[in-house]
């Protein structure tokens, strides 16, 4: 007899997995085997819950118990107890790091409770692998809708009417962009999704891929009817190989249902889906050069117009969006537009992913509806800053974006408010810093990536992010030199304005927005020749704090000179001639003198 | 998938598989501690599976609980409908299991030769 009465839901994204999940996967289902429940009890294999730093995760079901950290040796135990005798076992539930009070059921957490779920709905929640699973969850039902009950304009319409905007980072209006193909004449259009995700610390596309994938599939075959296109590709980059397995099984199993292929729905309408692996250059994100990557060639940007909707993939009119992007357009469909259009702000509307990363608590995936501020995703979802340090900046936007410091983190999160702050929406990604990063480093640091990154073609960007990096390099080691600063805001301008691509345009932005919001530091580097968060290694100077009592101890220690102060009053150093040898920290009675300044 | 007719009966049948992951429906509690698995709770709840797999019936979610107490009386059984007190059972065997579902789960009716206690 087989009557399956619990489900074990394990993680099997690619944070859990390399946390141990599939280890602990096999461990259960042995271990439910020789208890003999496997005619009574299923694991299923789900993708990303968000929750990384928690993992490997695991949810029980019927009583949907929410197990955090689970570890192979915990296998016999969960069995034993949970699956045999019914009892929750506490050391394995998740537990609030403020009041330390354990928390049995997933929507109880702090992590999940301000996050709206509606692309990562069922990411965690069912087997990605199962085309069943979609369809018990409502897949396929907007496929169906618009195919059979909606012409190609209503739909467009409908996505227009929904404010939806690009997820890939620019937030062009989606329809508007559909609208555009459609109307390019042309027998053969094709759509394209950028799944190449190539921001430093984004993972936002690869767990909806991971987790979700039929979502998105859905989303680009309605694409494809609203525009009149009947062939798809998606570009995916090699370094994803879960997302590239869980796509193709998708694909086949879609095939096989019949939502891919010839007359779907019975709508007369066809659709082919391909997916072309990309090498995981960044550059072949932007979307000019991810066409010439698809078509076979090298993959660098050339000048818009014509925009990919009049002319794209082999010359055709395309339309391409990012995965998020073609993620949201199920609910829509199903929901209709103005329910989507009640989530967000007046020009932002619906949620976004972020991928939660750098010195924060709960590192992760959280799902916001716009319009959250920075402090309630940091703070709320996020736990709070790691060791209980000081928060110093958020990085939003990957190489693109911007630092936003400590008093804009009520900024509600929209495409335009952060534009206007010196940042960008970008793909998702959230780098939170605290007080032990060095700013000028953190902008060296994505100038590294682009510089390295850029494809040679135009000058400004091949040329002119060489010598900004430079001048960050000889800053933090303690080089800089006069007018460096102006020097960098005027190369930065000159990048801006003159560059080919979206890679160079904004590729300054990180330098820029740090000189907006922690232009001392660079003087500090510059002029003081220190590093005031004590990273940069050559100029990790040394301070004398309130806590000195003048014992003119590390006077006489230090070998330069270079400590003044009279005796009983604080001392000070003298940052210039200081050679950062340490000896007064490790003379000072009172623990008065620290790295940094 | 030749319509929208189709894929909403396809998702009918299917959900019956993803049904227990959601929190509504009809619940049957089985006491799993030491004092029910030695009166034989194990071999009871497997023979309340059958007769609801035997049956067909969709939503109905099988749990264990520990040990309420009442140990004389295990086999204890929980039937809770959605909307109705938690009927408790006590001294049940597996030859009960037809009469607790088919008068119980189905037809809503307690079966009160073997009913311990009643609460909301
Ligand atoms: C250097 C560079 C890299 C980019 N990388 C990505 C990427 O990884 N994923 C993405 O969706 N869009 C990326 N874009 C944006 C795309 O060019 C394009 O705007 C986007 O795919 C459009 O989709 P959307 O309208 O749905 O946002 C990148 C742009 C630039 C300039």
């Amino acid at each position: 007899m087989q009557f399956i009465r619990a489900h074990v839901l394990v993680c099997g994204g690619t944070g859990c997995m390399s946390s141990g999940s599939r280890q602990v996967q096999a461990g259960l289902e042995d271990e439910i085997a020789r208890r003999g429940l496997d005619n009574e009890v299923k694991v299923v294999q789900t993708g990303c819950h968000g929750f990384c730093e928690m993992g490997p995760l695991m949810i029980i079901y019927p009583e949907g118990v929410f197990y955090v950290s689970v570890k192979a040796e915990d296998v016999p135990e969960i069995v034993e107890t949970h699956l045999y005798k019914g009892r929750i076992i506490e050391r394995l539930l998740y537990r609030e790091p403020l009041s330390q009070k354990s928390i049995p059921s997933y929507d109880e957490i702090n992590f999940y409770k301000k996050q709206r779920r509606i692309i990562l709905s069922n990411c965690g929640h069912i087997n990605p692998d199962e085309i069943n699973e979609y369809i018990a969850a409502g897949g396929y039902e907007a496929l169906g809708k618009a195919l059979t009950l909606m012409t190609p304009a209503a739909v467009t319409e409908e996505v227009k009417k929904s404010g939806l905007r690009g997820r890939g980072g620019a937030g062009f209006p989606t329809g508007m962009k559909w609208q555009f193909a459609r109307q390019s004449p042309g027998e053969k259009k094709y759509v394209v999704c950028n799944a190449d995700e190539g921001d430093p610390g984004a993972f936002m596309d690869r767990s909806v891929l991971e987790g979700d994938p039929h979502r998105v599939i859905e989303g680009m075959i309605i694409c494809g009817y609203a525009i009149g296109a009947d062939e798809g590709y998606i570009y995916v980059r090699a370094e994803y190989p879960l997302a590239i397995k869980r796509l193709r099984t998708a694909i086949a199993q879609a095939e096989e249902m019949g939502f891919l292929g010839k007359d779907v729905f019975g709508s007369g309408f066809n659709f082919a889906l391909h997916i072309k692996e990309g090498a995981g250059a960044f550059v072949c994100g932007e979307e000019t050069a991810l066409l010439q990557s698809i078509e076979g060639r090298r993959g660098m940007p050339r000048p818009r117009p014509p925009f990919p909707a009049v002319s794209g993939l082999w010359g055709k009119p395309t339309n391409i969006n990012n995965v998020e992007t073609f993620a949201n357009i199920a609910s829509i469909i199903v929901d209709g537009a103005e329910k989507y259009a009640e989530i967000g702000t007046e020009k932002s509307k619906g949620t976004k992913v972020f991928a939660l990363t750098g010195k924060i608590n709960n590192t992760g995936l959280a799902e916001v509806p716009m319009g959250i501020t920075m402090r309630e995703i940091i703070y709320d979802i996020g736990g709070g800053i790691v060791d209980g340090k000081k928060f110093k900046a958020v990085q939003i936007g990957g190489p693109s974006g911007g630092c936003l410091p400590e008093d804009m983190l009520d900024l509600t999160i929209d495409y335009d408010s952060l534009t206007a702050a010196g940042a960008m929406m970008g793909s998702g990604g959230l780098v939170v810093m605290d007080e032990t990063t060095c700013m000028v480093d953190v902008a060296k640091f994505f100038l590294t990536f682009t510089q390295s990154e850029s494809c040679g073609k135009c000058t400004p960007c091949r040329e002119g992010t060489k010598r900004m990096l430079e001048i960050l390099t000889r800053i933090t080691n303690g080089e800089g030199r006069e007018g460096d600063i102006a020097l960098l805001e005027d190369l930065a301008r000159g990048i801006k304005q003159t560059a080919l691509c979206g890679l160079g345009q904004t590729a300054p932005n990180p330098v820029l927005s740090t000189l907006k919001y922690f232009r001392h530091e660079y003087e500090a580097h510059i002029k003081d020749h220190v590093c005031p968060a004590g990273a940069c290694s050559n100029l990790t100077g040394y301070t004398i704090t309130d806590d000195c009592r003048g014992c003119g101890m590390c006077k006489k220690v230090c070998p330069v000179g270079a400590i003044a102060g009279e005796i009983k009053e604080r001392h000070v150093i003298k940052h210039k001639v200081c050679i950062k040898c340490g000896a007064c920290e490790g003379k000072c009675p009172f623990k008065a003198i620290r790295k940094g300044a | 998938m030749k319509s929208l007719e189709e894929l909403k009966k396809l998702r009918e049948k299917l959900q019956s598989d993803t049904k227990l992951r959601a929190a509504d429906g009809i619940k049957v509690i089985v006491g799993m501690g030491t004092c029910g698995i030695a009166a034989g709770a194990r071999e009871v709840m497997a023979a309340l599976m059958e007769e609801v797999k035997k049956r067909g019936l969709a939503g109905v979610v099988f749990q264990q609980t520990g040990c309420i107490g009442m140990c004389e009386k295990e086999v204890l059984v929980d039937i809770i409908l959605p909307g109705a007190p938690r009927i408790t059972y006590g001294n049940v065997r597996p030859s009960d299991a037809g009469r607790l579902v088919a008068e119980h789960v189905i037809n809503g009716q307690i079966v009160k030769d073997l009913v311990v206690a009643k609460s909301v």
